[in-house]
């Protein structure tokens, strides 16, 4: 097993060193002529005006907790689905309750308008 | 090689916790934590716990600091320098997390481990180790489990409420 | 004959015996390792290449037009025109932008759309390493993608591209909800994860029986690569480009690299877990063809992709995420529990896969499921109509 992650990290090394080569070279052909017209923030050649790093609204972190709840459980689903084949039908009772709860909590959100994109 | 490999590996992420601690600039910390949690993620595959590495990315990368960043992107002020770094409560937590490194040591080096008892070094893990792991969330872990799901629910009804009150 | 049978196994078990004549075993393994990752890593950098030309002449011919046809025969080489170009383009870094995490941000999305090819079985013992986890390990790799859209975002101090970068990230956790439960059904009827052995234990392409979390998983790896109805993120007309409208030459090269080499990964991932990946006719008599099918499912599918894409106008955010909410997740738990409901049925010990009568059942099911969502949808659709006085709808 271990051995297999080796190969995984090897592959991870030149993943993310290709990239790091590709800008390396493209660094030593391009051209650098750069001025501050050039460097400007990029607005449809408007002035900026403000801070970039405004205050998002709180529908962001709402739904990136429902994304956390739903994903814990999908993570629990993975090692029931593959040892499924072996167990009983007690296996099929216990994850349905399982899933009914948390279907429950979908429902709550999608009562509360939760789920609503304003 | 092993040793090796886990000393580098936890020199790695300790360096990134650390960074995650002493960067000022927020976004920045977020992403050492990120690191950090890769770092972690890589050590629980050092231990032939495949899955939980992957549960780790998933949970941690994947959602856990998306959902730090969407907070951090909340507050306001985020990216003035001269915001103050400690409030008035330091010392009460600086204590806290003193308690808890001292009980994490004493769990860690009083509690008779399986693994280091045998004194060997431990094999690869059983091929069916994701199956077993299956089988004993609906098996002798089967509470703990459907409470786990109760646990989710809970939290997220209670962002909710909290998200609602603001409007 | 009988080479060429299975040809690219034998070829590296003659290399990996060539090789063996003068190496020792773990320097064989790490030659062996270097070598398939090379491999590996460059297939985003062929996607894109190929791809390129063939998406903008699939769009082209959708829209009556004719497409690139200046450089080579049928514009061939206009990819290779395009990816010069980027190499020799100045670079240019926003003042006020994030400099590390700036340039951090297209390695790391580049990085990991190669990085998914690493668990993909092109044919028999063809794969980067069948992992216990494999089906896992493609969405977890699909989670350092997110980090690098946010990284490129927040680094660029630009407006377009911050809010760009948070519509993909609210996208991205929506749409990875589904598509890890149609692949979580996938897994419940294969009984593994890896990648591997649930084409072997797919007897009949799971499209015909999972029709459910097949469309479910396509629509949401669509929406995850942010490709067309789903790529509100760089909604040109809206925030330019989105989160990576300020990089220039190579930098945004990575950016086109990694989109077209996702868009080719999940295409292959789509071809393993419901077009039987490599399996096709004479596969067993001849393994050596299993690629070829491969990737001719695979192209096929990245053709249903384009097809969509320059069909469908765009959707508006609140009804994107809606959908994911409302409709996929629904169904796809709905289609889970129907599977393990099936699967307690007229079991075999020590089965492998589905039989016959569970595969109907499962269908049966999935039509059903399918049947039930469309028509909560069209009333959803004419309540809505009802509500905006619209005639017709």
């Amino acid at each position: 097993m271990l051995s297999q992650y080796a190969f995984i990290g090897i592959f991870a090394v030149i993943a993310f060193a290709l990239p790091v080569i590709g800008l390396v070279l493209s660094w030593l052909i391009r051209p650098k002529k750069s001025n501050p017209a050039k460097t400007t923030t990029y607005e449809c050649g408007m002035e900026t005006i403000g801070d970039t790093w405004v205050q998002f609204k709180a529908q962001y972190y709402l739904y990136a907790l429902i994304f956390v709840v739903f994903d814990v459980e999908a993570i629990f689903v993975f090692p029931w689905a593959v040892a499924y084949n072996k167990l009983g039908l007690y296996a099929l009772v216990e994850m349905a309750l399982f899933i009914a709860i948390l279907l429950g909590g979908l429902l709550y959100a999608w009562r509360k308008k939760a789920l609503e994109w304003h | 090689m092993q040793q090796a490999i886990f000393i580098i590996l936890a020199l790695l992420t300790l360096g990134a916790a650390l960074m995650t601690v002493i960067t000022r600039n927020l976004l920045r910390a977020a992403l050492w934590l990120v690191a950090t949690f890769f770092g972690i993620a890589a050590i629980f595959i050092l231990l032939r716990a495949e899955f939980l590495a992957v549960a780790q990315i998933l949970v941690y990368v994947g959602a856990i600091s998306t959902l730090i960043i969407f907070a951090i992107m909340l507050s306001r002020g985020i990216m003035d320098p001269d915001q103050v770094r400690f409030n008035g409560q330091w010392g009460v937590v600086g204590g806290f997390a003193a308690l808890l490194f001292v009980v994490l040591a004493v769990i860690v080096t009083r509690v008779p481990w399986p693994a280091a008892a045998g004194g060997a070094p431990v094999g690869d893990a059983p091929a069916d180790a994701i199956a077993r792991l299956g089988a004993a969330f609906v098996g002798p872990y089967a509470i703990p489990f459907e409470v786990a799901s109760v646990l989710l629910v809970v939290a997220m009804i209670g962002a909710i409420i909290i998200a609602r009150e603001r409007e | 004959m009988d080479y060429l049978r299975n040809f690219f196994v034998n070829l590296a078990r003659s290399w990996t015996a060539w090789i063996g004549g003068f190496l020792p075993d773990w320097g064989v393994n790490l030659v062996n390792y270097l070598v398939v990752g090379i491999i590996l890593v460059l297939m985003p950098v062929i996607a894109t290449l190929t791809l390129t030309w063939m998406e903008r002449k699939v769009i082209g011919r959708i829209q009556n037009r004719i497409g690139p046809n200046r450089v080579g025969p049928w514009g061939i080489f206009q990819a290779f025109a395009d990816a010069v170009k980027m190499l020799i383009k100045e670079d240019i870094v926003p003042s006020g932008a994030d400099k590390p995490v700036f340039n951090l941000a297209p390695i790391l999305i580049a990085g990991a759309a190669a990085l998914l090819w690493a668990v993909v079985p092109f044919g028999r013992g063809m794969i980067g390493q069948n992992l216990n986890i494999g089906a896992l390990y493609v969405v977890a790799v699909g989670s350092i993608t997110t980090i690098a859209v946010i990284m490129a975002g927040w680094s660029s101090n630009n407006k377009f591209a911050l809010l760009g970068a948070f519509r993909v990230v609210a996208q991205l956790l929506s749409y990875e909800i589904p598509m890890v439960l149609s692949i979580a059904t996938v897994v419940l009827v294969t009984g593994t994860m890896r990648m591997g052995d649930i084409v072997e234990r797919q007897v009949a392409p799971f499209i015909v029986v999972l029709p459910v979390a097949f469309i479910t998983y396509l629509l949401a790896a669509a929406a995850e690569t942010g490709r067309a109805p789903f790529d509100l993120l760089e909604a040109d007309s809206e925030i330019v480009a989105g989160y990576f409208v300020e990089y220039s030459g190579l930098k945004f090269g990575w950016f086109y690299i990694a989109e077209y080499g996702n868009l080719f990964a999940i295409a292959a991932i789509t071809t393993t877990l419901f077009l039987g990946g490599w399996r096709g006719p004479f596969v067993s008599v001849a393994p050596a063809l299993g690629p070829f099918y491969f990737v001719i499912k695979s192209v096929a599918v990245i053709f249903v992709l384009m097809w969509i894409r320059g069909t469908w106008p765009r959707f508006r955010i609140d009804q994107m995420l809606a959908f994911a909410w409302k409709v996929l997740v629904p169904a796809s738990l709905a289609n889970l529990l129907w599977s393990a409901i099936v699967l307690q049925i007229g079991r075999q010990p020590e089965q492998l896969g589905p039989t016959i009568v569970q595969m109907i059942l499962l269908l049966v099911g999935n039509v059903a499921i399918l049947a039930v969502t469309g028509l909560l949808l069209g009333r959803a659709a004419r309540r809505y109509a009802a509500q905006h006085g619209w005639a017709g709808a």
